[in-house]
């Protein structure tokens, strides 16, 4: 398996050689040579950004290489579009899908179908493959009222309908939970078992040990190894996807832990968005010096429940929530930051940074009425005082190691590590009393991720309280002192980190604390 | 061989400047090319429209006048535009501020005192806000598109002044003219020189300054950058969308009303059923040709009043229609909105397979 001079006993499904995809001068793919074997899970492993997603949408036909060559079934070949894909039999299913929310299953997949394979009774194809390959189906149900893994079946059926020799899914486990995850893979096995290839992208290194026979690791752009996950620890595949050892968190129990500095009770609120989820009966509660973390699947309202708590969502909640021994209902996102509480919000460009500005305004964007001494205001004349921004700039740049083209860059300028870097290192510099902190290392770096974690668990040590929002169970086990599990705007009580098994988070993420709501542990 | 439109990853800066010069160039040449097509001597005609108006002091102070109430109006759309509010109907909103204003010449023309002209252009200011409340109101109430509702609220507005004019404020002594009393003492702006300069100019250099500053260096012109490009960092920042949209209805409805009253207790001196050539709407060219910046608009509201007497020039002396002004603001914001393109995205050029491979897939 190390190259391929010495197969030539058989040609494999898919052979790229040599590929190089450039954007202007940037490298996104360098010259990679990789081999897909009929019936086996083929893992392209690496970080957010090493290519990963560039070398795929090329074998799809999205992207167009640069240089090299891609050979299917022995026959060198120029992937037009993904249609072209899919009538060589390349499948792919996404980790965002695009299904119309107001249409049926069978609807949706009619649409994305050839003409050829519309025809006959396809909601009964759609049931009897469905059921086949254990990926239950309801092919008259609304996609509105489906869980995200139930999405994901249909842009799996989709694929199946067309019968793939290679299906590529993109991180397929991104959104769903442990339980599901493991039917995913009952179901792929499935697929190989009956000749079918898969190419399976992720960076959880667990899952790929579980289920793949080769895998193939991109760093930068560029193949740093091939290696047998069989063979390899956890620990040495993410050495190679690093390139360095990972820096651990160092986290120490916590015996100090202080009155309540956030709680909310009997919390019910509806979106201000047609397709925002509504918040049910939510009660929690943060003490000083505790990180309290809430896992669940992306969509299950954690941005609402954010969006409550910062205030942003605006008052329309009729419950009491409380901050800093205060009731702050009512209170907007600026009076909160007054009382002492900091917001980190999930997306980082549009929402909490603006991309062309420039780094001193984005740190005014959420200083400018925190009443912090010295102010970045001139008093009076609201003059903004750049001698101040320049310094808090430089300040939050050297705490937090961002590293930037040049001094006050524009945002957008920034990697995503080091804009995320930024944007919490703008609140803490602050050393609030209460964070709130959504998917704190999405899509980002191993490097900058254990960065941001530290320096989480660090104020938490200091005495401020922390509810963390994350869909990462790694990240959610490395900071927590207590975990609460979010599924439909419901949110579970909230137990000790150390008494849950990712089993139990599982559960919970599916919904078994939901209305008559299970007690697990505790 | 395909062009296509391909964004840019960073916004070109060298781009952002020549845009405008770009957009100007390609205005003369079209504008020569359709002298020439007329039958005219593309070079004089081009002379007589830019040149000629800068060449003779009268002609320059009837530039600055034009000018003003196009700086002053220019000025408020540009911060309105940058917040991403689009208000389009300066013009109706000038029209209410000169109705408003004028109340205190055409109701209590006896009462003389410079208190009475302060007044007039305070209510010149509060008439256009107020009728830009309603576009405003209809916007943040309902989420009715302020685009259509602020235009067309401009003809109910002109179709009143008209009516006005020519019923309840019509001039008893008037001769049955479609006009209101003439203006008298302070009622009328201070004017100076031989022509028709006049107060309003300073105000619109003053509040075009102002502005500069505040969208540089102060808190309310960051909300209003940071609301107008990212909603959402706007409301993590604790700024109200619904708020920025009544501020840039006030400030630039004021501004309007304010150039409207400027107009009418300046150079006119009276109310008439048209008391601008449409200022309100070319403020629009001249907030985009000025970049938004109200640096910018005051060279962009000087160019777009060369383009009035330039018009006027080429009607006298080619007997070329007066319409060739509208039609060279027309184009000037075409190749301005054209070449702003440039400023997100490059072009490029495709080869034939090439070309089908991107078509199908982008």
């Amino acid at each position: 398996m190390q190259n391929n001079s010495n197969n030539c006993l058989h040609t494999p499904l898919l052979r790229v050689t040599k590929l190089t995809k450039k954007f202007g001068d940037f490298v996104a793919n360098d010259d990679l040579c990789l081999s897909i074997e009929t019936g086996k899970v083929h893992a392209l492993l690496g970080e957010n950004g090493a290519g990963k997603s560039t070398l795929v949408k090329m074998m799809y036909g999205a992207l167009q290489p640069t240089s090299g060559t891609i050979e299917w079934q022995g026959q060198t070949i120029t992937v037009a579009n993904p249609a072209h894909a899919r009538d060589l039999g390349i499948g792919m299913v996404f980790q965002h899908f695009s299904l119309f929310e107001a249409l049926t299953v069978v609807e949706n997949i009619s649409l994305a179908l050839p003409p050829q394979l519309r025809q006959g009774n396809l909601s009964q194809r759609i049931a009897s493959l469905s059921n086949e390959y254990g990926l239950p189906l309801n092919p008259e149900a609304l996609v509105a009222d489906l869980s995200v893994g139930e999405r994901q079946r249909i842009e799996i059926v989709r694929c199946l309908l067309q019968q793939p020799k290679l299906l590529i899914m993109d991180e397929p486990t991104a959104v769903l939970t442990p339980q599901e995850a493991q039917a995913l893979f009952a179901t792929l096995r499935r697929l190989v078992a009956e000749g079918c290839a898969v190419l399976y992208i992720s960076h959880r290194l667990e899952e790929v040990k579980q289920i793949c026979h080769d895998a193939t690791i991109l760093r930068h752009g560029q193949l740093v190894a091939k290696v047998d996950p069989q063979v390899e620890t956890a620990a040495t595949l993410a050495q190679l996807m690093v390139g360095s050892s990972v820096h651990q968190v160092n986290r120490q129990a916590n015996n100090d832990v202080g009155p309540v500095l956030l709680g909310l009770t009997h919390l019910n609120h509806r979106s201000s968005t047609p397709f925002g989820v509504e918040l049910l009966d939510i009660n929690l509660s943060v003490k000083a010096g505790e990180i309290l973390a809430i896992a669940g699947v992306a969509g299950n309202g954690q941005s609402e429940l954010f969006g409550v708590i910062s205030g942003e969502e605006g008052d329309r909640s009729d419950c009491s929530m409380v901050l800093m021994e205060q009731v702050c209902n009512g209170l907007n996102i600026n009076q909160r930051r007054q009382l002492g509480a900091a917001f980190v919000p999930e997306e980082r460009m549009g929402h909490g940074a603006v991309e062309h500005l420039c780094l001193t305004d984005n740190i005014l964007l959420s200083r400018h009425a925190c009443n912090d001494t010295p102010s970045p205001l001139n008093r009076g004349l609201m003059g903004i005082d750049r001698a101040q921004l320049a310094t808090l700039n430089s300040t939050i740049g050297r705490d937090y190691d961002v590293r930037k083209g040049h001094e006050d860059a524009q945002a957008g300028s920034l990697s995503g590590g080091n804009l995320q870097k930024f944007v919490v290192g703008r609140e803490l510099n602050r050393k609030p009393k209460v964070l709130v902190i959504n998917q704190p290392t999405w899509g980002v770096d191993a490097g900058a991720a254990a960065l941001i974690r530290q320096a989480v668990i660090d104020l938490s040590r200091q005495g401020s309280a922390i509810l963390v929002i994350s869909q990462d169970l790694d990240e959610i086990f490395e900071l927590a002192d207590t975990i609460a599990v979010i599924s439909r705007g419901q949110l579970s009580a909230g137990y000790a980190a150390s008494q849950l098994s990712r089993e139990d988070i599982g559960l919970m993420m599916a919904g078994s604390h939901e209305q008559n709501s299970v007690e697990v542990g505790a | 061989m395909q062009i296509v439109l391909e964004k840019r990853s960073q916004a070109s800066s060298w781009m952002n400047v020549m845009s405008p010069v770009l957009a100007i160039g390609l205005t003369v040449i079209m504008g020569g090319l359709i002298f020439a097509a007329m039958g005219k001597p593309p070079l004089t005609a081009l002379y007589l429209y830019f040149i000629d108006p800068l060449t003779s002091w009268w002609s320059i102070e009837e530039v600055l006048v034009k000018a003003g109430p196009l700086v002053l109006i220019g000025v408020g759309l540009a911060v309105c535009f940058k917040a991403n509010v689009w208000n389009i109907g300066a013009e109706g909103q000038l029209t209410a501020g000169a109705l408003m204003g004028a109340m205190v010449p055409v109701l209590l023309g006896d009462w003389q005192s410079p208190w009475a002209l302060v007044l007039m252009l305070l209510l010149g200011a509060l008439g256009g806000a107020m009728f830009a409340f309603i576009p405003a109101w209809l916007k943040t109430r309902f989420g009715v598109n302020e685009i259509l509702t602020s235009l067309m609220l401009v003809y109910i507005a002109q179709l009143f002044l008209d009516w006005m004019v020519r019923g309840p404020w019509k001039d008893p002594h008037g001769y049955n003219f479609p006009k209101s009393v003439a203006f008298e003492g302070w009622h009328l702006l201070p004017m100076w020189g031989d022509g028709r300069m006049h107060l309003g100019l300073v105000v619109a250099l003053v509040i075009a300054l102002v502005l500069y500053w505040v969208m540089r260096n102060n808190l309310k012109g960051f909300e209003v950058r940071v609301v107008g490009s990212a909603p959402r960092a706007g409301a993590f920042a604790g700024f109200s969308q619904t708020k920025m949209v009544w501020f840039c209805f006030a400030l630039s409805g004021g501004l309007a009303g304010l150039a409207g009253l400027i107009e009418v207790a300046g150079p006119i001196g009276q109310l008439q059923p048209h008391i601008s050539p449409n200022y309100g709407f070319t403020a629009i060219i001249v907030a985009f040709l000025g970049r938004l910046n109200p640096l910018g608009v005051v060279f962009s509201g000087l160019l777009l009043a060369i383009s009035y007497i330039g018009g006027e020039g080429v009607q006298i002396e080619l007997g070329i229609s007066d319409k060739t002004t509208q039609v060279f603001q027309g184009m000037l914001l075409f190749f301005i909105l054209m070449c702003d393109t440039l400023i997100l995205y490059r072009v490029r050029y495709l080869s034939g397979t090439q070309a089908n491979i991107e078509g199908e897939t982008s």
